[in-house]
């Protein structure tokens, strides 16, 4: 056998990659790692770029995960601005899109995702902005400020963070939403009302069963957005924040096992053993939901499938199957999702919405799925220990707010 | 700059520089400390960034927030000198802080 240590290649810096190439490093990794790049920044935290980067209270300092001497002083090639445009399997080989070319060992996929663009006439006008990348972010804060009027094109997670950073800065804001609630895809009803309401009373306006069929523009530039219904909407910028698809284009021409996102197994491996795949591309089992099959977007789904990769390669065991779980800050607002509401038969909610603390609560028989919390930590912590402990629940004492949770979970 | 040391729970120690402005939490990320897990980047919404404040130091890290005490409340091994590193920021006062880290952030 070969005494030479593996080389492995990340492709992707983001969230998942960066921190894989982190933990390899932690867990005494001590071959070559080089981390392959698309934008010209290390790896970065890409939440706070709807909220704390937008309202000007962050820094790219403060947004980096490492500082980028940190690669250069683990070990680590970090390669800026450069795609891999071709993996061959038989020879593990790369091909980057400078020119150049690389071998591997080992190969962490870490594309992520990218934003659904609408395939609508304006699309590509000047002003018509998504919110994926720190650039994406620094022409959004540029183009916001007072009195300007922002359309946001989805009502997810997203438009909703950048309606409260921009309604902080003194920008009008328009959300308009395809379907006849906020959240509709990602959050329970009541959830989807309280948002709708909070936003409502601090001067943000909802257009809701509302699609978009094209924007106009004035020198190129976005002025309005036409509605389906015939109604132009006028603007000074548009957010489009209709979901996400995974890149994966890579992993399928190199004949990888994808459906919706890279499939792996419970170490992140793809159909090919040498090749791992993680964060948002990866289409991966969960072990607390019978290793259903799905694909998240959240840092914490980012950290735990760059732990698994990072332990399967290293010879660590395995860690623990994780309760899935995801924040959105908004306002003076700390909504905290655990769990997902699969199979779900009753909903309850604790506390009351009107108070702005409360949780909503989704139960199979007795077993507790999933959680959403506002301003309710313990809420939340209890919850997703309950979710990942399968430990059965009583609905009565889980709505009862003179019961506390500790109580509640004893 | 200030100096903070990171004790891991097998007692390895790490001895950093930590920009003023940080918080103790981004300190030890931004260097790879391990045992600070910090999955959700300092917004407290984790509790994965549990440290024990040595108490010579406790008092002049502040009072925790009544967020932070709520999310505390719930972590694992859970001590008197307990905080979330990400709420503890770095200011000259705290120059030659020390922090020990809990044997699991989960």
């Amino acid at each position: 056998m070969s005494e030479k240590p593996s080389h492995i290649v990340i492709i992707g810096a983001g969230h998942a990659g960066g921190t894989a190439a982190a933990l390899l490093r932690q867990y005494d990794f001590q071959g070559p790692i080089t981390l392959i790049g698309e934008e010209p920044i290390p790896p970065y935290q890409r939440p706070p770029l709807s909220k704390a980067w937008l309202k000007g209270e962050a820094d790219a300092d403060s947004l980096a995960l490492k500082p980028l001497e940190f690669y250069a002083e683990n070990g680590i090639d970090f390669r800026p601005n450069v795609q891999v445009t071709a993996i061959d399997r038989q020879a593990k080989g790369l091909t980057l899109s400078d020119g150049g070319s690389l071998s591997y060992d080992i190969a962490i996929l870490a594309t992520g995702a990218r934003p659904i663009r609408l395939p609508i006439p304006g699309a590509d006008l000047d002003g018509v902005l998504e919110l994926r990348t720190a650039a994406d972010a620094e022409a959004l804060k540029a183009a916001l400020g007072p009195g300007k009027t922002v359309a946001v094109v989805g009502g997810g997670y997203i438009g909703l963070e950048a309606a409260a950073s921009a309604r902080s800065l003194g920008a009008n804001v328009i959300i308009l939403e395809r379907e006849a609630r906020i959240l509709a895809r990602v959050a329970c009803e009541t959830l989807s009302t309280f948002f709708q309401t909070y936003h409502e009373a601090r001067g943000v306006q909802f257009e809701l069963g509302a699609s978009a069929t094209g924007f106009a523009g004035k020198d190129g530039k976005v002025t309005s957005v036409i509605l389906a219904d015939g109604r132009t909407l006028a603007c000074d910028l548009v957010l489009v924040g209709v979901g996400v698809a995974p890149n994966e284009e890579l992993a399928k021409a190199a004949g990888l096992e994808c459906a919706r996102g890279v499939v792996v197994n419970l170490d992140a491996r793809t159909s090919d053993p040498s090749i791992f795949a993680i964060g948002d591309v990866a289409q991966r089992p969960m072990p607390i939901y019978e290793n259903r099959m799905f694909r998240m977007e959240s840092v914490p789904n980012a950290l735990e499938q760059a732990k698994q990769a990072a332990c399967a390669i290293t010879g660590r065991p395995a860690p623990a199957g994780e309760t899935p779980w995801q924040w959105s800050d908004q306002y003076d607002l700390k909504l905290q999702i655990a769990g997902y509401p699969f199979d779900a038969d009753q909903i309850l909610v604790r506390g009351d919405p009107t108070s702005n603390k409360f949780a909503i609560f989704h139960l199979k028989g007795d077993q507790l799925q999933s959680v959403e919390a506002i301003n309710s930590p313990p809420e939340f912590m209890m919850g997703r220990q309950l979710i990942g402990n399968r430990k059965p629940v009583n609905a009565s004492r889980l709505a009862d707010t003179s019961i506390s949770m500790k109580e509640v979970a004893a | 700059m200030a100096k903070i040391t990171y004790i891991e729970h097998n007692g390895a120690e790490h001895v950093l520089d930590v920009k003023t402005g940080l918080t103790v939490m981004e300190g030890a990320v931004k260097n790879n400390v391990p045992g600070i897990d910090a999955d959700c980047g300092g917004a407290c919404a984790c509790a994965t960034c549990h440290v024990y404040v040595d108490d010579a130091w406790l008092a002049k890290t502040g009072d925790k927030s009544a967020m932070e005490e709520s999310m505390l409340d719930f972590a694992e091994n859970v001590e008197p000198n307990s905080r979330l590193a990400c709420q503890i920021k770095m200011t000259d006062a705290l120059d030659g802080l020390v922090v020990r880290l809990p044997e699991s952030q989960h």
